[in-house]
């Protein structure tokens, strides 16, 4: 019954756009938003609503980082490792997360709770280190202001 | 009567609360009985001020900031509403110095209006730029914007009006404009700041140039770290096609234009321009060779014309004002202003318009006060993760693109980091290399292989001992050399550009004792 309905997403989804010009982004932009990750399920229905090959749609799935083949954790954390960051202390706020929710360099806590992954630039460089909790900028960070955004985010 | 309070919506200024200070307004004000109306403008850019909130008063506007929703129920009390003295008051925002030392033009209207206040952009001169292109014939206006002297803000600074030029001669029945809002280099924020703050100039400047090129369509391709600056362009764009300034007939001039927001997927490498249309073609977003040009095939293999946010968001003004009076500003070759963006370890970190040839000394003593550690300055990374490290020596150089490619740095995209003493310049090298690995598309071998192997030779040179040390060092400069010249993009051909200088201006930090020369 789950599984039906997963696909009667995708299907609806892809229905809706695959006659954009370069639809794809746009439905796997969809897809997840929908079902908070892109299942491999979905290719097949994808790649034949769009007239592709499996291998083409999976090509583009596996090449951005955005785009996530597993379920995340109930929130994704984002923290922030280009070099305006680095330069106020990013690479130990880093590890800071990791050893908070016991993970070795990113990934999901073993309560699933948080997904913690690095991100290239929020564009918040002036305010750095910066870091997004469920797509919601936060700047200015420090240990133990990630700590209480943290306990906010649980469970 | 009811007084207007300004509380930004840059999501840097939500970043440090502002939604927060501005339900603590709300709700303090009602208690008080005060009749307000909140308006939430762009920011102004002094980041290190926000959330700052700014009181309409029979004297214009005063700034309060950086303001935490603890502090309003004191500000209230402190007679914030009549623009009184608190020690978070800053006097009136038009009379603060860092923002009267600046030139601002591109950000004229950045943090003073309501973003999605089509009445509040027309009041501060807004559309007057595509009011003045739809009287032109389409040759005239590709002639202004020749005329500017306009370069490409994204990094390459390939002139406008060329590209402009290409793009109207071609001979086909559908073509495209594309913005490049991949904005992915750290250090830079200001395509993030038009797009929430003024997206309006952003739309007008697709429309100048659809109307002089002949394109139809036009797609702003937005990165996915940006979920707010997509959320108000989405809004921007529904306004103006309701106002008739996108769509069918533009202005009732029976000429088309109409725009779309794409939504990128997390590559850094897409931000270079033909990475960008397989993207939006919904391939993965691979380099193409070059040529064919996009100017003649590029979006679904049609003439494009791609330019950066800034670049197209300058359009209105060269329009509104004329080209000359763009053209004054600035010196060389590079005309105009540039929107920069003080970032890092920075202590007054923001938007710094001024025309080019003002000194990175400037820029990072002058209005960035120093290091925000209060230790002294190491290194200065100018144009992002491929951009060279510019060292004490270089800093009285003046902003222009020929100035620094002379010494072997880019102006990129105007983003400025700063780094203090405490920086590792052969860890921030491996960094380099490292972030080249990661973002590369994979077309090209040195690129694809030569970051891996980058990374690894670093390490090495670190690790080594003094003997078997120089060796390494000449691996690192042959790799270089063939990522310089052998790439295919600049993610590959740009990335020697911050390893070469880490190790020629710092090579202490790579255990080598005296400076060497610099890399053939």
């Amino acid at each position: 019954m789950q599984q039906e309905t997963t696909m009667e997403t995708v299907r609806r989804l892809v229905d809706a756009q695959q006659h954009l010009p370069g639809a794809l982004l746009p439905i796997l932009h969809a897809v997840q938003d929908a079902l908070g990750h892109v299942p491999d399920e979905a290719v097949q229905a994808i790649a034949e609503g769009l007239n592709l090959s499996r291998a083409e749609v999976h090509g583009v799935i596996t090449y951005y980082h955005h785009f996530r083949r597993e379920p995340a954790g109930r929130h994704v954390l984002q923290v922030c490792r280009a070099e305006s960051c680095q330069a106020m202390g990013a690479d130990a706020l880093w590890a800071h997360a990791c050893a908070r929710l016991g993970v070795e360099e990113g990934g999901t806590s073993a309560d699933g709770a948080v997904t913690l992954e690095p991100v290239y630039c929020l564009g918040l460089c002036a305010m750095s280190p910066a870091v997004a909790l469920d797509e919601q900028p936060r700047a200015r960070m420090s240990a133990a202001r990630l700590d209480t955004l943290l306990q906010g985010a649980r469970p | 009567m009811t007084v207007r309070v300004y509380v930004p919506c840059d999501s840097a200024a939500l970043a440090v609360g502002a939604d927060e200070v501005a339900d603590a307004l709300q709700r303090g004000a009602a208690a008080r009985g005060d009749s307000i109306e909140i308006v939430r403008n762009g920011s102004r850019g002094l980041f290190w001020l926000e959330p700052l909130i700014e009181v309409v008063t029979p004297h214009g506007r005063v700034a309060y900031g950086p303001v935490d929703a603890s502090d309003v129920a004191g500000l209230l009390d402190a007679g914030l509403l009549q623009g009184a003295p608190h020690a978070l008051c800053h006097g009136p925002t038009e009379q603060m110095p860092w923002l009267l030392r600046q030139e601002r033009q591109t950000f004229a209207r950045m943090g003073v209006t309501d973003p999605l206040s089509i009445r509040d952009y027309e009041a501060h001169g807004g559309l007057a730029g595509l009011r003045r292109a739809l009287e032109l014939d389409r040759p005239a206006i590709v002639q202004q914007v020749l005329d500017s002297g306009l370069r490409g803000r994204g990094g390459a600074a390939f002139p406008a009006g060329i590209k402009w030029k290409t793009v109207a001669a071609a001979q086909a029945t559908q073509k495209y404009i594309c913005c490049n809002a991949d904005e992915g280099d750290s250090g830079t924020y200001s395509d993030r700041m038009v797009m929430e703050g003024d997206p309006f100039m952003l739309i007008e400047g697709m429309a100048i140039a659809g109307i002089a090129t002949g394109a139809t369509q036009g797609y702003v391709y937005v990165r996915s770290e940006y979920p707010h600056a997509i959320a108000t362009l989405n809004k921007a764009i529904a306004r103006a096609r309701a106002a008739g300034w996108l769509g069918e007939d533009i202005l009732g001039t029976g000429r088309s234009f109409d725009l779309a927001v794409r939504k990128a997927a997390g590559a850094y490498v897409c931000g270079e321009e033909t990475a960008m249309l397989e993207s939006l073609e919904g391939k993965r977003g691979i380099v193409r060779a070059k040529p064919p040009l996009p100017a003649l095939q590029g979006l679904f293999g049609q003439p494009t014309l791609i330019h950066n946010v800034i670049t197209l968001a300058s359009v209105p003004l060269i329009l509104a004002k004329g080209a000359d009076f763009y053209r004054d500003f600035g010196m060389g070759r590079s005309r105009g202003t540039l929107p920069i963006q003080l970032a890092g370890n920075v202590k007054y970190g923001g938007l710094v318009e001024k025309a080019f040839g003002v000194t990175l000394r400037e820029l990072v003593e002058g209005f960035g006060g120093g290091t925000a550690s209060g230790r002294p300055i190491k290194a200065i990374q100018v144009g992002g993760p491929l951009g060279a490290y510019v060292p004490p020596e270089h800093w009285d150089l003046p902003l222009d693109y020929e100035a620094y490619a002379a010494v072997g740095a880019v102006l990129g995209h105007g983003g400025i980091v700063v780094h203090d003493d405490s920086a590792d310049m052969a860890q921030l090298a491996r960094y380099a290399m490292e972030f080249c690995a990661i973002e590369s598309c994979g077309k090209c071998t040195p690129c694809r292989i030569g970051s891996t192997r980058g990374v690894e030779v670093i390490d090495r040179i670190v690790q080594a001992d003094a003997q078997s040390r120089p060796q390494q060092v000449v691996l690192l400069r042959d790799l270089c050399d063939t990522m310089l010249h052998g790439s295919l993009c600049a993610m590959g051909g740009m990335t020697p550009y911050p390893v070469l200088s880490a190790l020629d201006h710092y090579p202490q930090d790579f255990g080598l004792a005296a400076p060497t020369a610099r890399a053939a």
